[in-house]
């Protein structure tokens, strides 16, 4: 194994591994407010789909990056209306979202399948024009990929430093008690479903316009389901959310290695690896696991009489 | 009052109950029939015309009617996969993995046993796939037990495993010598009996029976009464002396068995060959389905039904006035937003 | 704000025909109060009487059908707390409204008005410290709140009214869960706030502390104020003829008639050890036996182990060491079907979440601990007609009414605890596992509750009473243990010890109390 396909390898996984922890951050917040969002499958795939659009009509791709991001906020009001407001059930009324997401993203996306566009840029880092070309092209990031762990302490902070945060984890724990602080679950709720949902969109985004540059129907291919395990995974906790995405991405990417370095093992299982890693270790995290999800969690806020 | 008169006040009462849900289901119906009309006016159809093709298409043909009820059986199973275990508090949203496991499971034994009879073949391959749905149930069934792992992530991980496993079979072993993602089609021993000069088949009969059969279990039996109470308050259950644990895992997999069941009657009746990636989110389906009608058999039933015109007589739009596929998904869509909406239905569920 | 004549005479807050109808029942009915500034004003009344209902109105939990509240003889307009707290006024929970999950500073934090949009944690420690040390309420602002005993989880919500400048206290039995020391340190730190200006309405139904403590007290009785009184002007007497309209005979456990159904122990517990998952307690080498006939009383603070001990015996909880005998035969860590089905009856200390399925019917609900007792046909079908004729002759041996087809949702904390009463009393338990009897129950079914009990022993059943209510344990215990902290501290006849001894066994306090009070 030479040095060139361990740093591709790392490389790859950096890039897959963007989307998902923007989307895992998204659902972090999501899940931190009480609300657990099974259509984030459908809300990439429309924040994609519109995303590489807009960019395929304007040539623009920060537009595309801001429509996607938009996307993802507005979709996920649809979730709100039905679950904060109409107080649905998370899980059913997450999985109409999801058919949503496959049926609308198909539609928004037709006419640009196989279209090319100009993608996000991908920038020099300082430091790396001195090693070879073969080399620093795998290391030229967009701003995306160099924004994803600041955004990660973004999240960190804004959920256990600012006042907005301790009141949307206080909704996520108790919302009777929110309310008794003076404050609003409903509201909070959906603030917490319209940033996560941008974060969505950004995921959405770097997977459409800059790392696959292209569009296909059911592109995200789980990631949105892999991004909900991901929030369990790292109990909750957005820097532990690197970690996890990192993990997962790096599964992939070293099944990729093994099948570039010839071994024989059938594709299909390998795919599997990185669903039965996440089983195993939510196992061996075992009990202790429960202690860190906020209480109520998926509960439905009546509000008072 | 006589015996008589009290009968015939309960059949009022019923027959108001059935009269108020179906004036609720028409109005919701009018309201999808209208956000999906703007969609449609949008794209460049006649919204009107769509719909009476759609109506005609399913519920005015024989042939329309009878793919309406083919479309609906698998969801009908997998919904009930879904409300037995929802009865004891858990949330099976692994219906998809399970009916992938059962089918592969019940393809083994089509493969493997060609020479049986029909009456021999088509039991063991259900027997088999509710072998293979259950042990794919299994698995979460423990592992919540244990306290290990919440039953929702675990049925979701396991999932996007099972149709890999399907795949790697196909493709490594059983594929056809045309076709590499899917096997040879059956020997007819192996396909299930079909009714009517039509594509019904006999899963949509056991259907009804596993219907009938939870519906006498949650209602009338011990078993039933246990089940509500450990879904109602686990603690509360627990101290009372029943046995949650065992409940947990042994439903579980009764859920499990029942969408194998499914999957093994998708692959003997509806396509008689097993396909990779054959199911297209019926596992989801049914989860949806289960949780819209309250995992009641009657709203399961009609909530089955709904989404089977939608989705046939989208197939039917698709051919006739060519918008994309994926359409139906929209359509879908609306209607359970329109559904999930609606706050009486769904009061008392929280996961 | 110092203490004059004239602050106390005005009357800060009031509340003018409050009037509050809930599905089943009329909470308020036209109810009038007035609250001074600088003084302890005490709610009194049996349960269901109204007086929580009432504060959720102050408080704007709950929004009343008709009347209105004046502040200061201006009317102001209530409709969420955060009206209320505008207003300076502050409610401390029976179920305090903190968040076990999160740390005493972040709790506080939650409820400050004025907390910046981005807050420095040293900012709000310090606002902590400077009011617990004023008011001697000292907790570590970085503990994590389901890590603390029930009497520190008070003082933070005492320290978050003070922080969040509520004026208007409102307390819900805050004595109830509290060790007798801790209680005269509530009160300690009231008097002070009452000093300092502070209005403090107090609902309780303890008439020792509304009489040893407050200034004023008003009774409600069945959703309406029977009277408001002076300190002065009051008696035991006056204030429970106020509360009640019947007269109340206590019982007393007497050993007449007692048939022994066993001359082993009913239950031995030997040696058992439990290891206490997050914030519960880990039982230490317990020992204990209860005889047929016997009322073994175990009194201690909540969190000491009285749950756990209760969970060990029920089989609930593993036991990791030791032995469990009923009858001399082992049943240690056996299902808790098994040990059901040798006639254990257990009465929790939280019917509704603990012994209760909100959304079946009470019948149902009774049915529940004896499935198979009732279960036709191997199962296939329940035999209803018996499950209501046994109920219901229960039922009216304690006097207890309540129909057996509402939902326990729908019921009062007191009907739903008589539900779980009669539903353990009924096939004759062989152990009784009682914890908080008579919590939440008004005087009439106390009685009743604790004759329950005592009929249960003359039967022959051994019964474990879990209980704070230490004059309920020295009426009915045979033998009193005492837990602290996972271990018996204990074990006196209750007629050779007294209530001061056996409260500084229940804290822990080193010193032995020897002086008469």
């Amino acid at each position: 194994m030479t040095l060139l396909s361990i740093l591709g390898m790392i490389s790859s996984a950096i890039f897959s591994g963007t989307s998902l922890l923007y989307t895992t951050l998204g659902e972090t917040i999501h899940q931190r407010s009480g609300i657990v969002n099974l259509g984030l499958e459908g809300v990439m795939l429309i924040s994609a789909s519109s995303g590489f659009a807009v960019t395929a009509i304007t040539g623009n791709p920060y537009l595309g990056v801001f429509i996607a991001m938009m996307a993802g906020g507005i979709m996920n009001m649809i979730l709100g209306f039905l679950v904060v407001t109409r107080r649905a059930n998370q899980l059913a009324s997450g999985l109409a979202l999801m058919f949503f997401g496959f049926g609308l993203s198909a539609i928004i996306g037709k006419p640009y399948v196989g279209t090319r566009i100009n993608a996000l840029p991908r920038l020099n880092l300082p430091g790396l024009s001195s090693l070879p070309r073969l080399y620093s092209s795998l290391f030229k990031f967009d701003f995306l990929i160099i924004l994803v762990i600041p955004a990660a302490f973004f999240v960190w902070w804004l959920l256990f430093r600012t006042r907005w945060g301790l009141g949307l984890r206080a909704v996520g724990e108790s919302a009777d008690t929110a309310f008794a602080s003076g404050r609003s679950p409903f509201l909070i709720r959906y603030q917490a479903l319209f940033l996560g949902g941008m974060l969505t969109g950004l995921g959405a985004a770097h997977l459409s316009i800059a790392y696959t540059i292209n569009w296909t129907e059911y592109m995200t291919g789980g990631r949105g389901f892999i991004a909900v395990a991901l929030v369990i995974f790292s109990k909750w906790h957005p820097l532990r959310a690197i970690l996890g995405a990192l993990l997962f991405s790096g599964a992939v990417a070293f099944q990729l290695l093994l099948q570039s370095s010839g071994v024989q093992i059938s594709p299909f299982l390998l795919d599997t690896i990185p669903y039965i890693l996440t089983l195993l270790v939510l196992i061996v995290w075992g009990g202790a696991r429960r202690h860190a999800a906020p209480a109520s969690l998926g509960r439905i806020y009546q509000g008072v009489e | 009052m006589s015996q008589n008169d009290k009968n015939m006040l309960k059949w009022n009462q019923i027959f108001q109950k059935i009269l108020d849900s179906a004036a609720r289901y028409l109005m919701m119906g009018f309201v999808v029939l209208f956000l999906f009309g703007i969609i449609l006016l949008i794209t460049g159809k006649d919204p009107i015309q769509s719909y009476k093709d759609i109506l005609t298409s399913t519920l005015g043909s024989q042939y329309g009617f009878s793919e309406v009820i083919v479309t609906m059986t698998p969801m009908l199973i997998t919904a009930l996969a879904v409300a037995l275990p929802t009865r004891i508090g858990l949330i099976n949203i692994g219906g998809e993995g399970q009916l992938y496991m059962g089918a592969l499971l019940a393809t083994w034994g089509a493969l493997t046993f060609e020479t049986l009879p029909v009456w021999a073949l088509v039991p063991l391959m259900g027997l088999l796939g509710i072998i293979g749905g259950a042990l794919w149930a299994f698995i979460p069934g423990i592992l919540k037990s244990l306290g290990l792992v919440n039953e929702t992530i675990a049925t979701l991980l396991l999932n996007l495993v099972a149709p890999s496993i399907v795949a790697y079979f196909v493709f490594g072993f059983w594929h056809s010598p045309m076709d590499t993602n899917k096997t040879p089609n059956f020997v007819d021993a192996a396909q299930l009996p079909t009714f009517f000069n039509s594509r019904i088949d006999l899963s949509f009969f056991i259907a009804l029976v596993l219907l009938a059969i939870f519906w006498y279990l949650m209602k009338y039996t011990r078993w039933g009464l246990e089940m509500r109470a450990i879904g109602g308050n686990p603690q509360a259950a627990k101290r009372n002396g029943l046995p949650i644990n065992k409940y947990w895992v042994i439903v579980l997999c009764i859920g499990g068995a029942i969408a194998g069941l499914a999957g093994a009657a998708q692959v003997s009746g509806f396509y008689g060959v097993l396909l990779v990636n054959f199911s297209r989110s019926l596992g989801y389906m049914g989860f949806l389905i289960s949780w819209l009608s309250f995992g009641d058999p009657i709203g399961i039933f009609i909530t089955s039904f709904v989404v089977s015109v939608i989705i046939t007589g989208g197939n039917m739009l698709q051919l006739t006035i060519g918008i994309p596929y994926a359409v139906i998904n929209i359509l879908l869509a609306l209607t359970l937003f329109v559904v999930l909406a609606k706050p009486t239905f769904l009061k008392r569920i929280t996961i | 704000m110092a203490k004059t004549k004239d602050v106390k005479s005005s009357v800060y807050v009031s509340m003018r025909g409050i009037t509050k109808a809930f599905p089943n029942v009329l909470a308020n009915d036209r109810i009038d109060l007035d609250i001074h500034a600088s003084e302890i004003h005490a709610l009194l009344g049996e349960n269901g009487a109204g007086k929580s209902t009432l504060m959720k109105i102050l408080y704007g939990f709950y929004r009343a059908d008709a009347g209105e509240i004046l502040l200061r003889d201006k009317s102001i307009s209530i409709n969420s707390p955060q009206d209320a707290r505008e207003h300076h006024i502050g409610m401390v929970f029976q179920n305090f409204t903190q968040i076990p999950a999160f740390n005493v500073l972040e709790n506080i934090a939650l409820f400050l008005p004025d907390l910046q949009p981005v807050y420095k944690q040293s900012d709000v420690e310090e606002r902590i410290n400077e009011v617990s040390i004023r008011y001697g309420l000292h907790v570590d602002p970085y503990a994590i709140v389901s890590q603390l005993s029930i009497g520190e989880q008070q003082k933070i919500e005492i320290l978050k009214l003070l922080l969040s400048d509520a004026k208007i206290l409102i307390l819900d039995e805050p004595t109830r869960v509290l060790a007798p020391h801790e209680v005269d340190a509530l009160y300690e730190v009231l008097d002070i706030l009452r000093e300092d200006g502070y209005a403090i309405i107090l609902i309780t139904h303890k008439l020792n502390e509304v009489l040893a403590c407050s200034d004023r007290i008003t009774v409600l009785r069945g959703g309406e104020v029977a009277g408001t009184l002076l300190r002065s002007e009051t008696s035991e007497e006056k204030l429970v003829e106020m509360m009640f309209s019947k007269k109340l005979v206590d019982v007393q456990k007497t050993e007449q008639g007692v048939q022994k159904i066993s001359d082993t122990p009913i239950l031995q517990l030997a040696g058992i050890e439990t290891q206490g998952e997050g914030n519960s307690t880990s039982l230490k080498n317990l020992n204990l036996e209860i005889h047929s006939g016997e009322i073994l009383g175990v009194a201690g603070v909540s969190g000491n182990g009285q749950k756990e001990l209760g969970d060990v015996i029920l089989g609930m909880e593993k036991s990791l060491a030791g032995e469990k005998l009923f009858f001399g035969k082992d049943m240690t860590n056996r299902p808790i079907g098994d040990i059901r089905r040798n006639g254990v009856g257990f009465i929790p200390e939280n019917p509704l979440l603990m012994a209760s399925i909100p959304y079946m019917t009470v019948l149902e609900n009774m049915a529940l601990t004896n499935t198979w007792r009732y279960s036709q046909q191997g199962g296939l079908q329940v035999d209803w007609e018996a499950v209501r004729a046994d109920y219901q002759a229960t039922q009216e041996d304690l006097g207890f009414p309540f129909s057996l087809y509402t939902l326990p949702r729908s019921l009062s904390g007191g009907n739903l605890q008589r539900m779980v009463i009669v539903r353990e009393m009924t096939h004759d338990p062989q152990l009784l596992i009682a914890s908080y009897l008579t919590r939440g129950l008004d005087v009439q079914s106390t009685l009743a509750a604790r004759q329950a009990l005592l009929k249960a022993c003359e039967n022959g059943a051994g019964v474990l009473l879990i209980s704070e209510d230490l004059e309920e344990l020295f009426a009915l215990s045979d033998r009193l243990i005492i837990l602290f902290n996972g271990e018996i501290a204990g074990e006196f006849i209750p007629s050779e010890t007294t209530i001061y001894e056996v409260g500084h066994l229940m804290t822990g306090s080193e010193v032995k109390y020897v002086a008469e009070r």
